[in-house]
This record gives structure tokens, C-alpha cells and sequence, in this order.
């Protein structure tokens, strides 16, 4: 009897375990089963897509198999938009404007980010929410709304040359919208809060003892910083780059409003193709090389502090 | 390589013409709210192990922080070795601090946490090097020199912890609750450890704790911190069998106090009428305790001696019964209740097993003691 009342209780937690373990994996699929349709599944379609010829109607690419009789068919790869890609010039000078208005960007957001991070993650602790608060509030507004509030700004009859105008410091108005400039501010307006939040969540868990203890140890506040502060906050400021660097080399809509007629960026370039050309297999092909550039950087961001780990 | 050795018998405070080499005088510092530090005023010599002992709040921390040059005092001075370092910065004082929780630089090795000070100072490389080699070699570490805090345990955390204040040789060194992250057993092979490392060294320790057996065991002297306030300041020995005052009495060790009303003030000897004693305490002089005085007469438990049978004399002798046996290994104390409702603690090594005991719960005992051994405190 005692036996089998025993066997019984241990049946009960095996079951409860097994319960448990379920809910554990439906919680690890959800979000996986989300990412393979959602995002894999499309992929492929993309990389699919992009091996095909562009044609005149519905679709308008054609199908990479072609059926002979009910049991065979034939594959046929087209390279021709990846070799297009590589070849023309065009493209090339496409991704390099892309990447240094990106990298501009990151960097811009770095300078700026990380100042504003030290000064929350120094401020007194009750106000530390509040100043994150207000980073974080411009959210609130559509992002179009911002972008066009930054063109009512820099704008030839905006607010700034209106103002300088008025004043006469100018003679006549300066051309700030509408070049990369104007790309660059847009950008690190908007994607500003990705880098000071991480940046803000390293610098706010440092001990305070650790500063404490270099000026100790002879430190100045500048040696301390260089020495101390800052190769711990690396984590954050790794984080900050990539949520920065990776939307704004994919960035559309501000190349495309802020921007002038020169600037031409991938995510213009694949918008270009896809509606003003119709070449959805080129646009695919670009889109396809895109995203090995993100998974390559993702590759190199994971490897690079392992490196500086050891490296030291 | 050989290391000064200071000898410890030695006790400059006793000599008046000896120097002190640490200056603090009259030391205050008001917070907002609170006075953490009032008009402390101490004297350390050369090659000291000075501890501040206090509970939580008392002020110690706030004084070993103005010591370093993180908190600026409202008013005093701090003098080390004839050099007034009031308002210098923490980072150009001659002092250096070992934290709590050893605040070891968590993306830096061993090695180049222990360098990192030596580099502020712009020495050449080589120098370096064999500065911290040799620091390794006294923690007993040196084939840690590559790993990363993290990958260390609570004592080897604190030896280097410990190495990387003493390479640049400081004057004076800090020490904020060096133990109290350590388990028992690990913090008393760490005490003798410390102690030893700093007779090496020859450098002078001010160590803050609240842990009074390691400041008994480890310190040439120790202050009683209350409420920002020095209560009293001398050796280990000095403290606990001289209390000054009846705070001190009860904050270190265990104490039975009496109170009583002093009926005969002789040249050798006071004679106090203590109710809650149930009998006459003959106590050895201490200061002026005019007849009709109160005062409050301490023993330690130990000095207590308890027996089964009448002592000889009625003095410093009382009767009760055993409530309470607290077994602690190597002693026992005897918690007796006296008739007028005090409770008498008396502790005595167990030179016997347990099963052949012969006092037991409410067994009828003598309690007494010698004169000398009787502390006259006044109230």
C-alpha cells in the first residue's frame, strides 16, 4: 500500500515535470515557429525570386522549374541580376553611400549618445527615470511626423534660415535640406534613443566602487574614465552600434524625403527597382546581398570582442 | 627578498616623546540629515594596526572615507607624516584603501589589476613588472597572474584585492570590513594571514569592522566608535579588561553589571551596596566615588566562579539558582538567577564531558569573585 502510494505521488511530479517542460517549449516554439514564418519563409521566397528573369505580367519574374512530363522538370538558375549587382558601378557607388551615411550616423550617435548616457547614468538616482522618460518620449509621435518636423526646420523658407534671415546673419537662404547632411541629422534624431538606452543600462550597473578604487589607486577622473568606465560599458556601446548601423544602412524613408536628388541609398535603390522598374528579381537580389552584408556584420560583431577579450 | 619586520611588543603610544605619524584632529563631517563623524581626534604611529570598532551607523565608514579623500570633512584636519592632506584629492594622497566588496576591475587579469596603480604612476615597464611580481609572490598567487576576477575565490579575491593596495608601497593603508565577505573558518587563517603580511610590509592599517573578535585579534589598539564618537581608544587587552564606560563594558564581550550606591570610600578599596547583587561588591579603586555615589560595578562571566559550597567570606559573594546552560563546546555559561530577579552570567571551560557535569538546571550555586576583578563604572 505504502508502495504504491509512493509510485503514485512520483507519477504526480513526473507529471507535473512533463507539464512544466511542455510549457517551457511552447515558449521557446512560439517565438520560433513566428521566425520561420514570418521571416524564413519570406527569405526564401526573396532568395528565390532573385535567381529568376524579370518579366512582362503576373508575376513578373518567371518560375525557376519547368515541367517536362508529370515526373520531371527542369531547374534553371539565373546569376544574371547578382552579376548586374557586381558589375555596374551604379550599385556599388549605391552601398558605399549607404555605408557612410551609416557609419556617419553610428558614429554621431556614439559621440552624442554616450555623453547623454554618462550624463543620466550620473545624474541623482530619483531623476534617472525622468531623463529616460524623455528620451524615450519623442517615440510617442509617428516617426514621419519627426522627420517632418526636421524638413519644416532645415527647409530653404524653414524655421532656421527664417530665423537667420531675420536676424542677418545670412543674406539669403542656405541650402540644408536635401544632402546628406540632412540625411545624417534625420537619421541620428530618430535612431539617437537605440544608442543611449544600451549605452545608459552599461554605464548605470557599474559599481561605484570601481571608480572609487582607481582614484584610489591614482587615477585622474579623465584616466579613470579611459582605464575603468569605459572598457565596461563596451558591451553597451557594441549593442548601441548595431541597433543604429543595421536600420540605418536599410533606412528608406529619410534618404528619400531629407535627401537630395544625388543620394540615392539601398533601400531607395530596392524600392526604385521594385515599383519605378518593376525588376522584382534584381530588387530581390539586392535585398538578398543586404541581408548577408547585416549577417556578416552580425558574425563580426560577435567574433571582434572575443578578440579584444584576449587581445589585451 | 627580505622585508622590514616590526616587532609588536613594541608600544610607541605608551612613550611620550614618540611621534605620531597619523594625525587626525578633530575630524567632523555633517550629511544633510545626520553628524556621521563628530570631532574625532586620534593619534597612530608608524607600523600600526589601528582598528575602528563599532555597530552599523557609528560613524567608522564615514571617517575611513574622509581618510581617503572620498568625502571632505566639514571641519579638521588629517596630517600624515608631517604632510597636512586635508584637500588633496583621493588620487595624490599617499593612501590607499582596500574596498569591501574588493572592487577588483572586473575586464582586467590579476596581474593587471595589481599593475593598474603602478601605471598611474608612469614607471617604466620592467619596474612595474617586478613590483608586481614580487606582490604576487607575498599573496601567494603567482600563478593566477592571467585570470579574470571573476574566475577567483572570495580569498584570493581579497589577497589581491589586498596586493593591489599595497604595491605602491602606501603610507597608510585602508581597510573597510576586509573580512566580512570571507566564512568563518577562511577569515581567521585570514586574520593571522593579514597580520603577518602587514609586519612584512611595515606599513600602518587603519581597519574598519564591526566584528570586534577580529579587531581583538589582529589590532596593536582599537577605537569604540558610537554615534560618530570615539568612546574609547587603547590595546585589545586594555579595552576589554578596562572599559571606560559602561558602553564600551557591553559592547565588547559579555558583561554582568551591578548598580549599587558606594557606603565606604577607602584609600584601597570601595565598598558598594548593590540590591540586584544581593550582597556587598568590594571593588578596587578607580577615579572619585565619593560616598553616596551610584555606581555600576561590571565582571566579566568568565571571572565569575560559581560552586556548590560556600566560598569563604561574604564579599563579592551571592547565592542563585541555575536557569539556563548554554553548551558551547569548549565553555559553558551558566545563566543564574538571583533572588532579586537579576540574571548572573557565568562561564566556565568545560574541562569535563558533558555526562559528568555536576550543576545542573536549578541547582542552588555560590556565585563570587575577586575584588580586583570587578570594574567600578560610574553612571
Amino acid at each position: 500500500m505504502k508502495h504504491r502510494l509512493r509510485l503514485n505521488s512520483l507519477k504526480i511530479t513526473a507529471q507535473r515535470v512533463q507539464s512544466k517542460m511542455h510549457f517551457q517549449s511552447m515558449m521557446v516554439n512560439i517565438p520560433l515557429a513566428w521566425g520561420l514564418l514570418f521571416i524564413l519563409v519570406p527569405s526564401l521566397l526573396m532568395l528565390k525570386i532573385s535567381f529568376s528573369h524579370c518579366r512582362l505580367g503576373l508575376p513578373p519574374f518567371t518560375s525557376l522549374t519547368q515541367q517536362i512530363d508529370s515526373f520531371f522538370f527542369n531547374i534553371s538558375i539565373y546569376v544574371g541580376n547578382y552579376v548586374a549587382l557586381i558589375s555596374d558601378s551604379f550599385y556599388f557607388s549605391v552601398v558605399l553611400t549607404s555605408f557612410l551615411l551609416a557609419a556617419a550616423c553610428t558614429v554621431a550617435c556614439l559621440i552624442i549618445g554616450y555623453a547623454m548616457a554618462y550624463g543620466i547614468s550620473r545624474a541623482p538616482k530619483r531623476l534617472h527615470i525622468v531623463l529616460v522618460l524623455l528620451i524615450v518620449l519623442p517615440f510617442a509621435t509617428s516617426f514621419l511626423v519627426r522627420v517632418y518636423a526636421w524638413m519644416s526646420l532645415l527647409n530653404t523658407h524653414g524655421v532656421i534660415n527664417t530665423l537667420l534671415l531675420n536676424l542677418g546673419i545670412i543674406s539669403e537662404p542656405l541650402h540644408l535640406l536635401d544632402n546628406n547632411y540632412a540625411v545624417c541629422i534625420g537619421m541620428v534624431y530618430c535612431y539617437l534613443p537605440f544608442m543611449i538606452l544600451p549605452i545608459y543600462a552599461a554605464l548605470e550597473k557599474i559599481d561605484r566602487t570601481y571608480i572609487e578604487a582607481s582614484f584610489d589607486l591614482g587615477a585622474s577622473k579623465w584616466q579613470s574614465f579611459w582605464s575603468i568606465t569605459f572598457p565596461i560599458s563596451t558591451p553597451g556601446v557594441l549593442a548601441g552600434c548595431s541597433l543604429v548601423f543595421v536600420p540605418s544602412l536599410g533606412e528608406f524613408v529619410i534618404p528619400e524625403l531629407m535627401g537630395g536628388a544625388r543620394t540615392m541609398t539601398i533601400g531607395q535603390t530596392i524600392w526604385c527597382e521594385f515599383f519605378n522598374n518593376r525588376d522584382w528579381p534584381l530588387a530581390c537580389a539586392m535585398a538578398v546581398l543586404m541581408m548577408f552584408c547585416f549577417a556578416f556584420y552580425i558574425i563580426l560583431s560577435r567574433i571582434l570582442p572575443n578578440f579584444t577579450k584576449t587581445g589585451v | 627578498m627580505p622585508l622590514p619586520s616590526m616587532k609588536r611588543d613594541i608600544e610607541p603610544w605608551q612613550d611620550p616623546n614618540a611621534e605620531p605619524y597619523i594625525q587626525i584632529e578633530s575630524i567632523s563631517k555633517k550629511y544633510a540629515f545626520i553628524e556621521a563623524v563628530r570631532n574625532v581626534s586620534l593619534s597612530i604611529y608608524k607600523g600600526e594596526l589601528f582598528s575602528l570598532l563599532g555597530g552599523s551607523g557609528c560613524g567608522k565608514s564615514s571617517l575611513l572615507r574622509v581618510l581617503a579623500g572620498f568625502e571632505t570633512p566639514t571641519s579638521g584636519r588629517v596630517i600624515i607624516d608631517g604632510v597636512d592632506i586635508t584637500d588633496l584629492p583621493p588620487y595624490e594622497r599617499p593612501v590607499n584603501m582596500m574596498f569591501q566588496s574588493y572592487a577588483l576591475f572586473p575586464h582586467m587579469t590579476v596581474y593587471q589589476n595589481i599593475a593598474y596603480g603602478l601605471k598611474q604612476e608612469s614607471l617604466p615597464k620592467n619596474v612595474i613588472h617586478e613590483k608586481v611580481m614580487e606582490s604576487l609572490d607575498l599573496i601567494q598567487l603567482s600563478s593566477y597572474a592571467d585570470r579574470k576576477p571573476e574566475e577567483l575565490s572570495g580569498g584570493q579575491k581579497q589577497r589581491v584585492a589586498l596586493a593591489r593596495s599595497l604595491v605602491k608601497r602606501p603610507k597608510l593603508l585602508l581597510l573597510d570590513e576586509p573580512l566580512t565577505a570571507l566564512d568563518k573558518r577562511l577569515r581567521e587563517q585570514t586574520q593571522f594571514e593579514l597580520v603577518n603580511i602587514q609586519e612584512r610590509v611595515g606599513i600602518t592599517f587603519i581597519l574598519v569592522t564591526h566584528d570586534q573578535e577580529e579587531a581583538m585579534t589582529m589590532s596593536t589598539r582599537m577605537a569604540i566608535m558610537e554615534e560618530g564618537r570615539i568612546r574609547q581608544v587603547g590595546s585589545p587587552h586594555n579595552v576589554y579588561e578596562f572599559p571606560n564606560s559602561r558602553f564600551v563594558a557591553e559592547f565588547i564581550g559579555s558583561m554582568n553589571i551591578f548598580d549599587g550606591v558606594v557606603i565606604e570610600d577607602e584609600f584601597d578599596h570601595v565598598l558598594i551596596d548593590s540590591p540586584g547583587a544581593n550582597c556587598l561588591i568590594h571593588a578596587t579603586h578607580a577615579g572619585a566615588t565619593p560616598v553616596g555615589s551610584n555606581v555600576s560595578v561590571a565582571i566579566r562571566p568568565e571571572k565569575v566562579m560559581m560552586s556548590q559550597t560556600p566560598p569563604a567570606g561574604t564579599r563579592n559573594c551571592t547565592k542563585g539558582v541555575v536557569k539556563e546552560i548554554a553548551y558551547l563546546g569548549d565553555i559553558s555559561v551558566y545563566y543564574v538567577e538571583l533572588p532579586s530577579g537579576v540574571r548572573v552570567q557565568s562561564s566556565l571551560p568545560n574541562l569535563l564531558r558533558l555526562s559528568e557535569r555536576n550543576v545542573t538546571w536549578d541547582d542552588e550555586v555560590y556565585l563570587f569573585w575577586r575584588a580586583e576583578n570587578g570594574i567600578l563604572l560610574m553612571t
